[in-house]
């Protein structure tokens, strides 16, 4: 059997074999929120803001396959307010300081904060010392920013064949280490790979391109993060 | 790097076959002979191995056991378990510090000793206890720590290479409270194999079916059923793994059981073998069971003698298996299946999507059943002596016995093999108790149950555990021991996901200013919403139950938190006193008020 | 009947805040035709006559001076509403969260570059620094937020007329930004 029939917030949707839950969504137009998933890459269940309710389980949709017969709830109040929560999480466990970074207004996390109305976190800031690491000429990496998210280490990875980027560490000590023993400019980065640019926040960034789009004019200063995927069906 | 580490490093690797899934083996044995795993040790690992630099840090910086810093020549790890602190960890750790005039987490000056602190070690029935290099020691007396320290710099006592030769029951107490039927009984070497090979595997698994075997572990999956699943998928080989690392703080009844009936465990894996057609068994032992390795592989050795491991097994042509022990590093994380089989292929302990389940794509991507120590011990005596008298003990969905691990404020601690279905209450008088507080059962993941509760029955039906009983006597701060049990979460994370990683850092900081009394109503909610976000979102069993500790307590001990908060109003978490502290000490004088 | 107050103060930002207020042009002929502005640095008064219906901050506070302010506006405000990210969130100030204040000092006033014979101020007229910038919110009850560095002028004129006719102030998506 080739086609799944599935149901997502009481729509139903029609699955190919193998898919997960998040590619049936995507390509019915229904938007799940996602951090760490990227179409391009494979998933990596890392954020759950992705979470929904498969037969009332809670679940990734990134890594979860679809099955038929599915019931999935998606679109719940709360589900919203879980989300939310993740994502003030991830504001108050990293040092995110909006007004002075490079990916405002085009970053994931800022986004989908503004799409949840979350005006300011609730939750205590942790207020880590973070190192950043500035050495490569083209492109910087700032711990500070970081979600671990494992984008960048998935693009190098899969995409750019160097594993550049990898995990270090468990718990509050977790963090994402480089394929050196020195730094960052020691690495076989390149400002062209995918690793490079893939960052959702502005932890990884290509030097001297930020702030190249005015206010107002950025990718999510007038319409909210999915309304792509929304419009496109 | 110096050549001979180098050249050390290659001929480890050889050992191990140049194997990239040998590498938890290659770092523990980097670690034992080298003192350490240095940057310049993980780049010659990664070299010879033909691997990336990154994917060896990623492994080696995930387990307590391997150090990346150069540490003395003998490390103490002092046990700093709840139940430790209970009986006067405290003073054993001063007296340490005292005796070596070096604080937990330091090495002293002539790198002789390093003083660390590690979590629940599996001896919660003799604390204060330590790991010394690979050595428990048990039942410290802060007056022990002199003579300890002298053994220590005499050299012999506490060497890791004795190991092999030594008898478990000589540095660890047993404490074998109760033998039931089905664990601890007297038992005929070879009787289950002999009676799972004159039965197809399918009747093997029909009569594990039948017998309404659970895992023990805690979740309750039915044992037929996964043995059922696996055996039917298809793969190039078949894995059967043992779960030895007991890791949730409060149990030890697998410790008892690899020493009093390690037989009946490896029979239970050799007819788990057979019956889902798998050749090789990995039994995944704790790092801080190291101690019982080589008797473990005496054990293993006398069996291939006596021709129940290897080929040909009780003379059946085409029944081959054996077994071979993986060690453990220091991770809780790792008693989760999918993490387990991510360490056993040299890995970080982070837990896989599932699906899929192991039992289609397990060990090395092959169909795996993982079970626990004492599911295997079941279903061996299910092969001996039938299902129907398995059946006979327990409750209808709750079949057998349970070995329990019991400590705290009790008088006998131990562990108890009870037929599952037993009274909290009947428990508690069993192993003398004086009206506890509470009774935490299923350790921190599983629930503080109040005195209402006592007649609950532990069973699948109504409270299921893995096996951890910790009693809290009438005096104990109960709070501060839920702070103490969401730290060990928050240490253990693997960090995978947002919910377990950062939730679990900042609910404790929000637990924090409750019981610094600053809290009000308002907190206490926002404490529940933040734990049920931690439970509902996050991606494996130990995320799931991270916030298991406030949340039990804020269910059935609410009194508690509400003595601590007096108000319904917002309290602002703000502290002038601290805040202004450094600033006063850097301008040398007190702030000047100003008029309104 | 008499116009509702509204008072203004600056902690630790960069006034930024209070300039994006006055962006709301014209329409601050409207805004004072609705209320009264009392203590405020926009016309000065330094003390509050009386209790104020609103007050507005802006920074977050990093200093024990800030702390005095921020609690009298606390006092006499019935309804206090941080603005910006500073306030909000402790900002760019917030920088020096993750690096112990002694060694903030040092760096600034005794080891940086540019240091010529160093030292590190102390008129007993300059406020004692807290140990790190707080937001308002850990500070005292906040009532309402309003987002932005700076809040668009538009957010101050939807969140203002709101509480003045006692509705919840609600932004829409475009108005809610951190930077």
């Amino acid at each position: 059997m080739d086609k799944i029939a599935i149901i997502i917030d009481g729509k139903e949707v029609e699955a190919k074999a193998g898919q997960t839950i998040m590619e049936t969504a995507i390509a019915a137009g229904i938007y799940i929120p996602h951090l760490c998933y990227q179409e391009e890459l494979a998933p990596g269940g890392h954020c759950r803001v992705c979470t929904v309710l498969v037969n009332g389980r809670p679940q990734s949709s990134c890594t979860h396959p679809a099955a038929e017969g599915m019931v999935i709830d998606n679109d719940t109040p709360e589900l919203l307010e879980e989300r939310r929560r993740i994502i003030e999480m991830l504001f108050v466990e990293g040092n995110h300081i909006c007004p002075f970074c490079e990916k405002q207004g085009n970053c994931e996390l800022q986004a989908l904060a503004y799409r949840f109305g979350m005006i300011v976190p609730t939750l205590p800031y942790l207020h880590r010392k973070i190192e950043v690491d500035a050495t490569h000429p083209d492109v910087f990496i700032d711990r500070n920013r970081c979600v671990l998210c494992g984008r960048c280490i998935r693009a190098s990875r899969d995409v750019d064949g160097k594993n550049v980027f990898g995990f270090e560490g468990r718990g509050p000590q977790k963090s994402i280490a480089l394929n050196t023993k020195g730094a960052l400019s020691d690495t076989q980065l390149d400002a062209a790979d995918k690793a490079a640019s893939i960052c959702p926040t502005g932890s990884i960034v290509v030097k001297r391109v930020g702030y190249a789009i005015p206010y107002g004019k950025r990718k999510f200063d007038k319409e909210p993060i999915g309304s792509e995927i929304e419009k496109a069906k | 790097m110096a050549k001979d580490q180098s050249s050390t490093i290659k001929e480890i690797i050889t050992e191990f076959g140049n194997d990239r899934h040998r590498l938890m083996d290659i770092a523990l044995k980097v670690q034992s002979q080298l003192g350490y795993i240095s940057e310049d040790n993980m780049e010659a690992i990664a070299q010879t191995l033909g691997i990336p630099l990154v994917e060896v840090r990623d492994m080696v910086s995930f387990y307590s056991f391997l150090p990346r810093e150069k540490e003395g020549k003998n490390v103490i790890h002092l046990c700093n378990a709840v139940v430790e602190k209970m009986h006067g960890m405290d003073l054993v750790a001063k007296a340490f510090e005292k005796n070596l005039d070096i604080p937990f987490g330091s090495t002293t000056e002539d790198k002789k000793i390093t003083l660390k602190y590690t979590p629940c070690m599996g001896m919660s029935d003799q604390p204060p206890s330590a790991l010394i290099n690979c050595i428990p020691v048990t039942k410290i007396c802060p007056e022990d720590v002199p003579g300890i320290i002298e053994d220590i710099i005499k050299g012999s006592k506490y060497s890791c290479e004795k190991r092999a030769s030594s008898i478990p029951a000589a540095q660890v107490e047993t404490n074998l409270m109760k033998e039931g039927e089905v664990i601890f009984s007297p038992m005929e070497r070879g009787a289950a194999v002999r009676s799972a090979a004159i039965r197809t595997p399918d009747e093997v698994i029909d009569e594990i079916t039948s017998s309404g075997l659970r895992g023990r572990g805690g979740a309750g999956f039915p044992t037929g059923m996964k043995w059922g699943f696996c055996r039917k998928a298809k793969g190039d080989d078949h894995y059967i793994i043992c779960n030895a690392d007991e890791g949730e703080p409060g149990t030890f009844k697998d410790r008892v059981i690899l020493t009093e009936a390690p037989d009946l465990l490896f029979e239970g894996m050799t007819v788990a073998g057979y019956a889902l057609g798998a050749k090789e068994g990995l039994l995944y032992l704790r790092g801080e069971y190291a101690y019982l390795l080589g008797y473990l592989e005496q054990i293993l050795e006398s069996r291939r003698h006596l021709g129940l491991l290897g080929k040909n097994i009780v003379a059946k042509e085409g029944f081959d298996f054996d077994i071979r022990i993986q060690l453990g590093a220091g991770a809780y994380i790792c008693g989760e299946e999918s993490s387990l089989i991510e360490s056993l292929e040299g890995k970080r302990g982070a837990p896989r999507h599932r699906p899929p389940f192991p039992v289609t794509d397990g060990y090395m991507h092959q169909p795996t059943s993982v079970n626990n120590v004492e599911t295997l011990c079941c279903a061996a005596r299910v092969l001996e002596k039938g299902a129907d008298w398995f059946k006979q003990l327990g409750t209808k969905d709750s079949t057998g016995t349970k070995a329990l691990s019991v400590s705290g404020d009790c008088k006998h601690p131990g562990v108890y093999e009870i037929e599952l279905g037993i009274a909290i209450n009947d428990l508690l008088e069993m192993v003398g108790t004086d009206h506890p507080q509470a009774v935490q059962i299923g350790g921190p993941s599983g629930n503080c149950v109040a005195p209402k509760d006592f007649g609950r029955k532990i069973c699948f039906e109504d409270i299921a555990t893995g096996g951890s009983v910790i009693v809290f006597g009438k005096k104990r701060n109960l709070l501060e021991i839920v702070k103490e049990f969401t730290e060990f979460f928050n240490d253990e994370s693997c960090g995978w996901c947002t919910p377990c990683r950062a939730g679990t850092t900042i609910i404790l900081k929000m637990l924090d200013k409750i019981l610094e009394g600053r809290g009000s109503m308002q907190d206490l909610e926002m404490l529940k919403k933040v734990g049920n976000t931690i439970k509902t979102m996050s991606r494996c069993g130990l995320g799931q139950s991270a916030a298991n500790p406030i949340l039990t307590t804020l269910q059935n001990f609410r009194n508690l938190y509400e003595d601590l908060c007096k108000t319904d109003e917002y309290i602002p978490p703000f502290d002038y006193e601290k805040a202004i502290s450094v600033g006063v000490e850097i301008a040398g004088r007190d702030p000047v008020e100003e008029e309104e | 009947m008499a116009k509702p107050k509204v008072a203004t103060t600056h902690m630790t930002g960069c006034f930024g805040c209070h300039m994006s207020l006055l962006d709301i042009d014209e329409r601050i002929v409207d805004l004072i035709q609705l209320v009264d502005f009392d203590k405020s640095p926009i016309n000065d008064i330094k003390k509050f006559t009386g209790p104020v219906d609103v007050g507005i901050i802006e920074g977050g506070v990093s200093t024990q001076e800030n702390v005095e302010v921020l609690r009298m506006f606390r006092k006499y405000c019935k309804i206090l509403v941080a603005v910006g990210e500073c306030a909000l969130t402790g900002g760019i100030p917030s920088l020096r969260n993750t690096v112990p204040l002694k060694e903030c000092v040092e760096e600034a006033y005794l080891k940086g570059f540019t240091v010529v014979d160093g030292v590190i101020p102390n008129d007993p007229d300059i406020p004692l620094l807290l140990d790190r910038v707080y937001p308002c919110h850990e500070v005292v009850k906040i009532d309402y937020f309003l987002p932005g560095c700076p809040p668009p002028a538009d957010a101050y004129w939807a969140a203002l007329t709101a509480l003045l006719e006692g509705r919840e102030p609600e932004l829409p998506y475009e108005l809610i930004k951190y930077d």
